[in-house]
């Protein structure tokens, strides 16, 4: 490795890196602002410079930007340097010419990088005595709250809106002093990864609009290390709680999973925890279907006796921890316990997961999946299904602008550089789906097919790969592609609902027959795959089992799920309402919850912790954010007291989290790893806890003197090695125990690199989560029947097609995430819509058997031959299956929604408006 | 000496058309390529004339082509031949006359030097502004194809060109090469970084060379009639011949051809007719609005790259802009860093931002606001701004320049006007 002097100290240094990489990789602090470690360099803002001399002779040197600087052996530098010095100060004081100084009124205040840098270099007296430059802020949705007054134009929103995130609506307008970052009119941001503008943006201009509406300085929120619940994904997050409530999700880096990028719904879909909906007691229920809130004590009782030597059965949960599902199995016996997935789902699940653990293929990791320089995916629109895996799928397609680059010597980071060499030149991908989706404008290819379809594609082309004749050219090429690539990819999951696409995906890992390829499902929930793994021995037989056995049963337990969105209502009304006891664990009211008659009111997943295992098959940690409000409680620990009441002979032995982990561990060869996740509840960072609170946490003693003078201790934490304080260290602590970063003089979110072991490398604290499975040499076996539906006329096969926002059920229940999701839709192709005389926006009547609903028309670009799409997940479309054929017609009865204003009407409105106001109308 | 670029411009005379242009000489050099030289043969007799971009920068045009891959160096695809014909230097106005009034020759020039890189397509991005250009040009162009100079297989040689003209959308930036090829790419015209340069990776990510109008017209004489004779033309240590303009106010501004060294006083005195009555020469920037100030010290020099580079300022484009003994030289300082604070593209930050700053703290002192402690603000910015590296490219500097050396110059009218508290030129302002 290269050596270089900077300042006359030697540093080694990583060949090909930029100086400033190799500063900040030695600790140093040269301030910067438009380069970023996943985008590498511009040299715009022109903040990082150091001196460069010729030789050890040269004594003048030059200025030179650090992040457009390679290093090489015997390169001399000086970072302290007058000269660079008083010009990194008169980048910040020209910066300043425009910036409002609005630090107490700006979110971003606290956390700023603009702060830190400008304390950095020093900038205190500003000379410049003219006017400032003001601009017009934009509404840009529900999201995001943008002020461009406090623009210092680093250029690095455009770069990751439209650069790296594939955005379209965002970016660079006018120039010189006067450039303006916004849309090109005002509305919401199309892109599903709007929010990480909010921590890629070095200042104020873009702010978290949920937090504004509860704000809380950085240094006031209480966090933790978590694991976002919003999908299979896994994405590291770190929630900050302060008055009990989550006001707010930052990225956690995991250089394996989400990076420094999280999706909106990760983000933004949190809010439900604040919501009405949640329980704060758990209540028995009156004869007149009202609740009688109990303590919990009273409930464990109640429970108890309904329970204690009966005929029992549980229903467990894919949004619940790995801990309380297997607790809960333990306790009705594995006989009695469903895992709660749909029919349709526990089928796809099972199967995934064989097909996990006996395919040839890889299971990537995300960044793994970034270096794949061929994709095929099969039926998923990722971008809805596993919204961070398609995000680095947009970056995988960039592996062929990395190659070219390489051939001329070009470092990857020169961003600009080889962005304008590659121009649109991409690795190629090829989406085989029923309709449009989200990577549609990165992909080589796209082929539309229903899905059985989908499924004969991926036949095929695992028939090409072995060398077999078939009659698709299409399939052909993509062999052709595959078998070319060095690290080729499948991406396929259970969005589809449909057995042939995720075995044919399987057909073509396997066909593929080589030691780089991988594999990639997407699945429905935060731990489907941990549950699917529990229940993989079969023994609790599937849902619709259970609704046959449910007269037989004294109670039933659901833990986490409400059971009507895993089958048809009618069924679940049976289940329900067979006579047995229902006890349900649940932390808001849903339509299950309604049908119980007892309900423990469980904590959320910031007011406890678990074990999730993502789509990866990576099991990971969450901690609680907080200690549960009022009478909640963990489910975990609902389950523990419980089987104490009832006297159960294993689970009474276990007395803490630890315990139940390592239980858990031991019951299936699978979970061995578990107990690897993270530290024990007993490790300790230099003899103490690690704080959740940062140390300038404010108020502590008075915070709650509104409700009480006397101040509360602060909540123990038994469970766990962090603690509800401000005292110890958070430094270089194993990093499934990061509750944030901060640094000193790095006050935002760029202090990360100082827990990395190097620039854009894994944290010092070494990787988080443990992977459970992994694939085999075996090859998975794999039937290749598939039954083709037959059509009738003016039929059409049901497409799922998941949302971002509305379609998960936890999230959707978020104010700003339900507005984004709209209403429930029905989409179709043009054709269709001109067939039926129906434009985008109006009604139509989606007749399924006895089923009908009336759904909001779009119009989708690429759909195929007699396939329409539905809005899964949404109230409206409730009772409509996947893979169903249905009848469509226009509802007559359909009003259209946000009727648009005509100009007349808006010139007489706007009269109204300046005659005086709305009294008036 | 004969003209040579300016042969068919005369005040008055029609611009020349395809008949015209060809009934002078014209495509000479075109035929003798085509029917036997190589595009290296072509390339080393470029080299050989020591022909410099008349662009601004005076980068050896050989030289500068010698970076292009080419045949098994080169990974297959297109190349480019770009005319940089967006003329926005202040005071500038050579390259509309070549293009309005003898428009082959610069296709000409285009074909030749297309043919010596290897490029299949070509583009004239030109100043929006220059309407009768764009039209004279795309007359031309029509001309050129009808009769095979331009299209398939040029003149029977196999060759083959394409050719467009491109109208800028505007502003001075376009002007810098690489955030030309943005700009005609459709992007944002910033410049780019470099390296990678353009002659590896520019339009569209392929080898591209961009050259100014002068340059390329140069180019058909060069093949035709040889190095050796470009070499002869100039009188002192450059070779060719140069259009040089004049504008402020003196008795006769305007634009000649003349050789490459011509002495300043020549131009001024000889052509330009000297200064009005009445007017003595303050100052002059001897190549445009982005040059040093010389003063009636320099006059005896002789336009040459490096003899103007000597005297600390630089020829540009060879476009003279007088400064007289009674405009004010802070308002006309302040002027110009008012357009290139307004042309900045907003890249960076010591141009984007520190432009403004000193635009500011000109307009105080003109202004008669300003404060002693000012010209200290104004050194300190001309260090910051001024210096090559500073910024992503070299519009700062550039415009540094003239404010930078009308500090040394002329120091006592910006402290006269801060002593006074009102512009001294401008009688009843601010006093």
């Amino acid at each position: 490795m290269p050596m270089i002097y900077v300042d006359g100290q030697e540093i080694e240094v990583v060949q090909g890196e930029n100086i400033l990489e190799a500063c900040l990789n030695a600790g140093l602090d040269l301030p910067y602002f438009c380069w970023h470690p996943a985008m590498g360099s511009i040299g715009s803002c022109r903040q990082c410079a150091l001196v460069q001399y010729q030789n050890e002779d040269d004594t003048r040197g030059r200025i030179i930007m650090g992040c457009m600087t390679p290093v090489s052996e015997g390169a001399r530098f000086s970072l302290k340097a007058e000269n660079a010095a008083e010009f990194r100060e008169a980048v910040v004081e020209s910066l300043m010419l425009n910036h409002p100084h609005d630090c107490p009124v700006c979110a971003e205040g606290g956390e700023c990088h603009l702060q830190d840098m400008t304390v950095m270099v020093g900038h205190r007296d500003r000379r410049y005595t003219g006017k400032k430059n003001t601009y017009r802020n934009q509404y840009l949705g529900p999201l995001i709250h943008h002020e461009m007054n406090r623009c210092i134009a680093c250029y690095r929103c455009e770069r990751y809106y439209r650069d790296y995130a594939g955005g379209k609506d965002l970016g660079a307008q006018a120039s010189h002093d006067h450039l303006y970052f916004g849309r090109h009119e005002e509305g919401v941001l199309e892109s599903e990864f709007s929010g990480n503008l909010v921590e890629v943006c070095p200042t104020g201009v873009f702010t978290d609009k949920p937090f504004l509406k509860q704000y809380s300085r950085k240094w006031d929120l209480q966090s933790a290390p978590s694991i976002c619940q919003g999908c299979a994904v896994g994405c590291n997050i770190a929630p900050g709680e302060r008055y009990g409530k989550v006001k707010r999700v930052h990225n956690r880096y995991n250089q394996d999973v989400n990076g420094y990028f999280i999706c909106d719904r990760g983000r933004f879909g949190s809010g439900y925890l604040n919501s009405d909906l949640r329980l704060d007691y758990a209540g028995i229920k009156n004869p007149d279907g009202s609740f009688f809130a109990v303590h919990q004590q009273q409930a464990l009782d109640t429970a108890a006796g309904w329970m204690a030597g009966k005929k029992i059965a549980a229903i467990g949960s894919p949004r619940a921890s790995l801990e309380a599902n297997y607790l809960l199995r333990e306790l009705v016996g594995a006989k009695n316990f469903v895992a709660g997935f749909s029919d349709q789902e526990a089928e796809l699940m099972g199967s995934i997961t064989t097909i996990l653990q006996t395919t040839k293929a890889i299971n990537p990791s995300i960044k793994q999946m970034e270096s794949a320089d061929a994709v095929l995916i099969l039926g998923e629109d990722v971008t809805n299904t596993a919204p961070r895996v398609a995000l680095a799928l947009r970056q995988s397609v960039r592996n062929k602008a990395f190659e070219l680059a390489e051939q001329m010597g070009l470092p990857a980071w020169q961003d600009a550089a080889v962005r304008n060499l590659a121009q649109d030149q991409r690795s190629p991908m090829t989406i085989v789906s029923a309709l449009d989706t989200r990577l549609d404008d990165v992909a080589s290819t796209c082929v539309s097919l229903a899905p059985d379809d989908i499924a004969a594609f991926g036949y095929a082309v695992a028939a090409a790969l072995a060398g077999e004749l078939t009659d698709n050219p299409s399939a052909d090429a993509t062999a052709q592609m595959l078998k070319t690539a060095k690290n080729p990819l499948i991406v396929s999951g259970s969005s589809m609902a449909h057995q042939g696409v995720i075995d044919s995906a399987a057909a073509v890992a396997d066909a593929l027959d080589k030691a780089t390829s991988m594999l990639s499902f997407c699945v429905p929930e935060c731990n489907s795959l941990g549950l699917a793994l529990m229940v993989a021995d079969g023994l609790g037989g599937s849902l619709s089992d259970l609704v046959k056995r449910a007269p037989k049963l004294d109670a039933l337990i659901i833990l986490e799920n409400d059971v009507y969105l895993r089958g048809d209502k009618s069924q679940i009304d049976q289940l329900l309402a067979s006579g047995t006891k229902v006890i349900t664990l649940d932390i808001h009211e849903n339509s299950t919850l309604d049908q119980s008659d007892l309900v423990m009111a469980a904590a959320s997943y910031a007011e406890s912790q678990g074990t999730l295992v993502s789509s990866e098959g990576r099991a990971q940690r969450f901690y609680p954010v907080h200690s549960p409000a009022a009478e909640r409680l963990p489910s975990w620990q609902w389950l523990l007291r419980l089987a104490n009441v009832m006297g159960h002979k294993k689970l009474s032995k276990l007395e803490h989290f630890d315990h139940i982990v390592a239980a858990c561990a031991k019951s299936n060869l699978l979970f061995a790893g578990l107990v690897d996740v993270a530290p024990l509840n007993s490790f300790r960072d230099r003899g103490s806890k690690i704080p959740r609170q940062t140390h300038r946490y404010s108020g502590r003693t008075a915070m709650n003197s509104g409700v009480s003078v006397h101040e509360p201790q602060q909540p123990k934490d038994h469970e766990s090695p962090l603690s509800y304080s401000m005292e110890g260290l958070n430094r270089d602590q194993p990093s499934s125990l990061m509750p944030f970063v901060w640094s000193p003089g790095w006050n935002s979110n760029q202090s990360l690199q100082k827990f990395q072991s190097e620039v854009d490398g894994p944290l010092k604290g070494g990787p988080s989560g443990v992977r459970l499975i992994s694939s085999s040499l075996q090859g998975a076996d794999l039937s290749q029947q598939i039954d083709k539906v037959t059509l009738t006329a003016h039929q059409w096969h049901l497409v799922p097609m998941q949302q971002i926002h509305g379609s998960d059920e936890l999230s959707a229940h978020t104010e700003e995430i339900a507005e984004l999701a709209g209403r429930g839709f029905i989409a179709i192709g043009q054709k269709v819509a001109e067939k039926l005389s129906v434009s985008e926006g109006d009604g139509l009547l989606v007749t399924q058997g006895e089923v009908e609903c009336s759904l909001e028309v779009r119009i989708l670009s690429r759909v195929a031959k007699n396939c329409i799409g539905y809005s899964v997940g949404y109230p409206e479309a409730q009772g409509l299956t996947a893979g169903s054929l249905v009848s469509l017609k226009a509802d007559a009865t359909w009003q259209r929604s946000g009727a648009e204003m005509i100009a007349s009407d808006k010139a007489s409105f706007e009269q109204v408006i300046s005659d005086g106001g709305a009294s008036n109308v | 000496m004969g003209k040579v670029l300016t042969r068919n411009i005369e005040p008055g005379k029609a611009p020349t058309d395809m008949a015209a242009y060809e009934a002078n000489g014209g495509y000479q050099g075109l035929r003798k390529a085509m029917s036997g030289m190589s595009p290296q043969d072509c390339r080393e007799v470029v080299s050989a004339s020591n022909l410099r971009g008349r662009g601004g920068a005076g980068f050896p045009t050989g030289m500068k082509w010698s970076f292009v891959p080419m045949d098994d160096k080169c990974t297959p695809g297109h190349k480019y031949l770009v005319c940089n014909a967006d003329e926005m230097e202040p005071g500038a106005f050579k390259d509309r006359l070549l293009m309005e009034y003898d428009p082959h020759q610069l296709i000409e020039g285009m074909i030749l030097s297309a043919y010596c890189i290897g490029a299949d397509i070509s583009y004239i991005f030109i100043r929006g502004e220059y309407i009768v250009a764009i039209e004279r040009l795309r007359k031309a162009l029509e001309e050129c194809y009808a009769k095979g100079y331009l299209g398939e297989n040029i003149l029977g040689s196999g060759y083959k060109l394409e050719m467009y003209v491109h109208p800028s959308a505007g502003r001075y930036i376009c002007g810098e090469e690489t955030a030309l090829i943005n700009a005609l790419e459709g992007k944002r015209a910033n410049p780019r970084a470099k390296p990678p340069f353009p002659q590896v990776s520019g339009l569209w990510g392929r080898p591209t060379i961009v050259n100014n109008v002068e340059t390329l017209c140069n180019i058909p004489h060069i093949i035709d009639r040889g190095a050796d004779w470009f070499k002869s033309l100039g009188v002192g240590e450059d070779a060719g011949t140069k259009l040089f303009g004049v504008s402020g106010r003196v008795k006769n501004p305007g634009c000649w051809e003349l050789p490459m060294g011509t002495p300043i006083r020549e131009i001024l005195e000889n052509h330009a007719g000297g200064m009005q009555d009445g007017l003595q020469l303050k100052g002059f920037l001897p190549g445009g609005g982005s040059t040093d100030f010389l003063t009636s010290d320099h006059l005896d020099l002789a336009m040459d790259y490096n003899v103007i580079g000597k005297a600390g300022s630089r020829m540009g484009t060879g476009t003279m802009i007088i400064l007289d003994d009674q405009t004010c030289p802070v308002g006309m300082v302040l002027n110009l860093i008012r357009f290139f604070a307004h042309e900045s593209c907003g890249f960076c930050t010591p141009c984007r931002d520190g432009l403004p700053w000193t635009r500011q703290v000109l307009e105080d002192i003109e202004q008669g606001r300003g404060k002693v402690e000012d010209l200290d603000t104004l050194e300190y910015q001309i260090n910051y701004i001024g210096a090559i590296g500073n910024t992503h490219c070299a519009l700062a500097p550039g415009a540094m320049e003239p404010l930078q050396s009308a500090l040394k110059y002329f120091r006592e009218d910006f402290e006269r006007h801060i002593s006074g508290g009102c512009c001294p030129y401008h009688s009843g302002r601010g006093a």
